[in-house]
């Protein structure tokens, strides 16, 4: 019988990709449980499988739990939302305008070398512990970073595509608009998949510092309060968006440039 | 009569002060409307620097390029270009990337929908409308850039190397394609290629540059009747002019450069 094999060297099939991506977890899980359930690891430090799921339940049941996954989310989203709608414009600019570049590079370079969490007590300070400080923190934690991706992007457009719209007829807003912005769409919203996993490290970073709700506040409180399985919730729960969200960004890239799909 | 195009003494020089290479020396040529003129010469002999200050993508660092005895300012609608490479835009299909022309200088969408139809069917991309590039080879891409470019109908067509990344056998087809459109629409067209054949088989005048800085060698007329076809090429007339242009171009080679002999000290 003859099969078909599109295989090209170096590539593996799906079904053993999903293998290869599976197994590890496997082990990790059987690590976790042998460790746990034989009594190799106090339960302060590692709490069983089973004590972790059980104190899911609890935390949605009669903890509210969702509230607070309603309130990080809400936060990540509202900040992503603000840090696309001012980096993209702008990096398109910067991408094409060496005027522009060489007022903005002092900021993101300055930027990308200071650790984020050094502004923590100052955005305390000016904006409090509530959702407009988590926001304003990880707007400013990710706009630098998305600016010069975005900038990246727009200045490696091939110039062909940019010749040829011009002998078209097209002005140089429309070149900017028409042919640019999409050329570089794909490695945008690549950037973006990119930003929204680093969002997600900062919030609970925020959160974890000073908040009143929250996944990292809940992670902090249990810890407080020596309530290990509630910790790996909160891990796991953080987890388990970042996998859907990144799913879903994904998903929406293939559906809005079906030309670029990879 | 006056040409369509006009180079009045084009000099280009790129580069620094410092360090500079003259791309064109004092080239003067004019181009009669309706013609197919095609330069060649050897690489580097600014082939391309010419076609780029006619579509208005450089500037001569002095002398004037003119269409219709107005200076080039820019690139325009009516100065239609082709690349050698593939420059359809890959987020629209084939029957929006003929429209972006006409849609960016705000044609009305029915106008646009008729123009495009038509070319979709002369250059035989009937069937590819709604298609991506990506799934199209290269010489149906080129197709989509030829379409492109006569959307706007400009007044003159340049075109570089447009199937110098073809496929022999392609390349063919793709001449006579030209070659149908270009008598049915009687453009002028502005091409530059490395072959030379190609060259003879499509124009009605080759003009061979010399090396860098380039200067007009020679012009020749080529009076192959029209409408041509593919036979010509095999005729002794064809085959001796070649071997004419493919010898001067060699002279250019073989011509050493005042840096080069130095005996060693």
């Amino acid at each position: 019988m003859i099969t078909a094999d599109n295989r090209d060297a170096g590539a593996i099939s799906s079904k053993r990709y999903v293998w290869l991506s599976a197994v590890p977890v496997l082990l990790v899980a059987g690590a976790w449980a042998v460790a746990t359930y034989g009594g190799f690891v106090g339960p302060f430090f590692l709490p069983t499988p089973s004590a972790v799921i059980v104190s899911a339940i609890q935390l949605f049941r009669s903890h509210g739990y969702v509230n607070d996954i309603v309130a990080s989310l809400a936060r990540v989203l509202v900040a992503f939302g603000l840090c696309a709608a001012t980096a993209v414009p702008l990096g398109l600019l910067m991408g094409r305008s060496p005027i522009i570049t060489a007022v903005l590079s002092p900021f993101v370079v300055v930027m990308r070398y200071v650790p984020i969490s050094a502004f923590i007590p100052l955005l305390i300070l000016w904006a409090g512990i509530g959702t407009f400080q988590k926001v304003l923190f990880l707007w400013l934690g990710t706009f630098f970073y998305l600016l010069a991706l975005v900038a990246d992007a727009t200045a490696s457009v091939a110039p062909e595509l940019i010749d040829t719209a011009a002998t078209l007829g097209a002005t140089r807003p429309q070149v900017l608009v028409r042919v640019i912005f999409p050329a570089a769409l794909p490695a945008i919203l690549d950037a973006l998949r990119v930003m929204m996993g680093v969002g997600w490290t900062y919030l609970v970073l925020a959160e974890i510092v000073a908040a009143e709700s929250g996944i990292g506040y809940m992670i902090m409180e249990s810890q407080r309060f020596l309530k290990t399985p509630r910790v790996f919730v909160g891990i796991l729960t953080v987890g388990a968006i970042g996998l859907g969200l990144d799913f879903l960004l994904r998903s929406t890239r293939d559906l809005l440039l079906p030309w670029a799909r990879t | 009569m006056t040409p369509l195009l006009a180079l009045d003494r084009i000099v280009k020089i790129y580069g620094t002060p410092q360090s500079f290479v003259a791309a064109l020396d004092d080239l003067s040529y004019g181009v009669a409307e309706n013609s197919f003129v095609s330069l060649v010469g050897p690489s580097g002999c600014g082939k391309t620097t010419i076609l780029r200050i006619v579509a208005g993508l450089t500037f001569p660092t002095s002398g004037l390029a003119l269409l219709r005895g107005d200076p080039i300012r820019g690139p325009g609608a009516d100065r239609g270009m082709v690349f050698q490479s593939y420059t359809s835009f890959p987020w629209l299909t084939v029957k929006a990337n003929i429209e972006f022309g006409p849609a960016v200088r705000g044609a009305a969408r029915s106008t646009r929908d008729v123009a495009a139809r038509d070319l979709i069917e002369l250059t035989g991309l009937s069937g590819f409308e709604n298609a991506y590039p990506h799934t199209l080879s290269g010489g149906m891409k080129q197709r989509v850039a030829l379409a492109r470019t006569l959307a706007n109908d400009p007044a003159i067509l340049i075109m570089d190397e447009p199937f110098g990344s073809l496929d022999q056998q392609t390349r063919w087809t793709m001449q006579e394609l030209l070659l149908t459109i270009w008598d049915r629409s009687q453009k002028t067209v502005l091409f530059v290629t490395h072959d030379i054949e190609e060259a003879l088989f499509l124009s009605d005048v080759v003009l061979v540059l010399t090396a860098r800085p380039g200067r007009i060698k020679r012009e020749i007329p080529v009076h192959f009747p029209r409408p041509r076809c593919p036979e010509l090429k095999a005729t002794p007339e064809f085959v001796a002019l070649k071997a004419a242009v493919i010898g001067l171009i060699r002279e250019e080679l073989s011509t050493p450069s005042p840096s080069q002999h130095v005996p060693h000290a």
